[in-house]
């Protein structure tokens, strides 16, 4: 793939990194990848298209956090070790302070009747934006012919939020066979 | 696991990172289970507290750990949870981003991609459940979270202008 374009010439210096992963850790509301193709990809050019979406293909066939992965993939390839954890910083920095500041008003109001009820609106609303996202992903998935794919994703449900088996008990028993599955039948 | 709480979170967590196919979102619940159900760390609606500082914070979602660590131990929790989410998985992301050329055309790393999807898909259905049994406690929140899913599902509406409908209605003290 990576073949098919020349790889950017612009490379970033480690502040830049920094910086840029910073920038997009706080105006990445909702989602940081649109913010980070953005301002990798369109404002700062060091990285084409495709090379973007390589690196985030391999940040989503990581497991955790995809965001994290991704400030990794690309911290290292351009200042290797130290790369990565710069770009790490820049990502989680920001965001970690602010998170914290919102824990330590919690901690102290958090049982404040007006707190809780806008709490509990925000909460409401951010499972309806999850149930979007189950439908959006299920939507390609359910629509082929029956296969197995489906049967994959009700058994992970109801194991882990119906039965509340552990998630690695649950991960360990399905996702060799859908693993499995997936190589006979492409 | 053991009587240090830093102990349990930070065992709990590395694990958990390591599981975490399709993100923060696929995590929530075994981090309910292990925060509500098992340790008792917290109750179920700080847990979905919680949730939602995550989701009107910038940064990425699993931002979350840092808020439970901070609920279980202070400071050295947050700290302790959100090193044990992101090491782990950091550290994989490194050692694997060196080597990806040699094997991103691999069938074998297509079948493991293409096999984890279903897997994380039914995970975050797991997430959706577990909150809105949670959240979801009378009819108006429940009508919030169904008009939710639909503007989501047909829009591409920035989720902040979602958040702030729902966090004005909760206001109202209707839920």
């Amino acid at each position: 793939m990576s073949a098919t374009a020349a790889p950017s010439p612009v490379r970033p210096t480690l502040s830049e990194l920094f910086r840029a992963f910073a920038v997009v850790s706080v105006s990445g509301f909702g989602g940081a990848l649109p913010w980070a193709r953005r301002k990798i990809v369109e404002q700062k050019h060091w990285m084409t298209a495709e090379e973007f979406n390589e690196a985030f293909a391999l940040s989503q066939f990581l497991p955790g956090p995809n965001v994290v992965n991704f400030s990794v993939v690309f911290g290292s390839r351009f200042g290797g070790a130290p790369g990565a954890a710069v770009a790490l910083a820049g990502l989680m920095g920001p965001p970690l302070v602010i998170v914290t500041v919102l824990a330590v008003l919690y901690a102290r109001f958090g049982d404040l009747e007006i707190l809780s009820r806008v709490l509990a609106g925000i909460t409401a609303a951010a499972v309806g934006l999850l149930i979007a996202v189950v439908a959006k992903m299920a939507g390609p998935m359910f629509r082929k012919r029956w296969d197995w794919a489906p049967l994959v994703a009700i058994a992970a449900f109801i194991g882990v939020a119906i039965m509340q088996w552990p998630l690695p008990l649950v991960f360990v028993a399905l996702a060799p066979v859908s693993v499995a599955l997936a190589w006979v039948t492409r | 696991m053991n009587d240090n709480p830093l102990v349990s979170l930070f065992g709990y967590f590395a694990l958990l990172s390591l599981f975490a196919v399709g993100g923060a979102n696929a995590a929530i619940p075994e981090m309910h289970r292990i925060a509500v159900e098992v340790m008792h760390w917290m109750t179920d609606r700080q847990f979905a507290d919680s949730f939602a500082i995550a989701q009107v914070s910038p940064g990425p979602n699993i931002i979350i750990v840092t808020l439970i660590g901070y609920h279980v131990a202070g400071l050295p929790g947050a700290a302790v949870a959100t090193t044990a989410m992101c090491g782990p998985t950091c550290i994989v992301a490194f050692l694997v981003a060196r080597i990806w050329d040699r094997f991103k055309e691999a069938r074998w790393r297509i079948a493991i991609q293409a096999g984890l999807v279903p897997v994380s898909l039914g995970l975050i259905a797991a997430s959706a459940f577990v909150l809105a049994r949670s959240a979801d406690h009378n009819i108006y929140a429940a009508i919030i979270t169904a008009v939710t899913a639909l503007v989501g599902f047909a829009t591409r509406i920035n989720p902040l202008w979602i958040f702030a409908v729902g966090g004005l209605l909760g206001l109202t003290g209707l839920l």
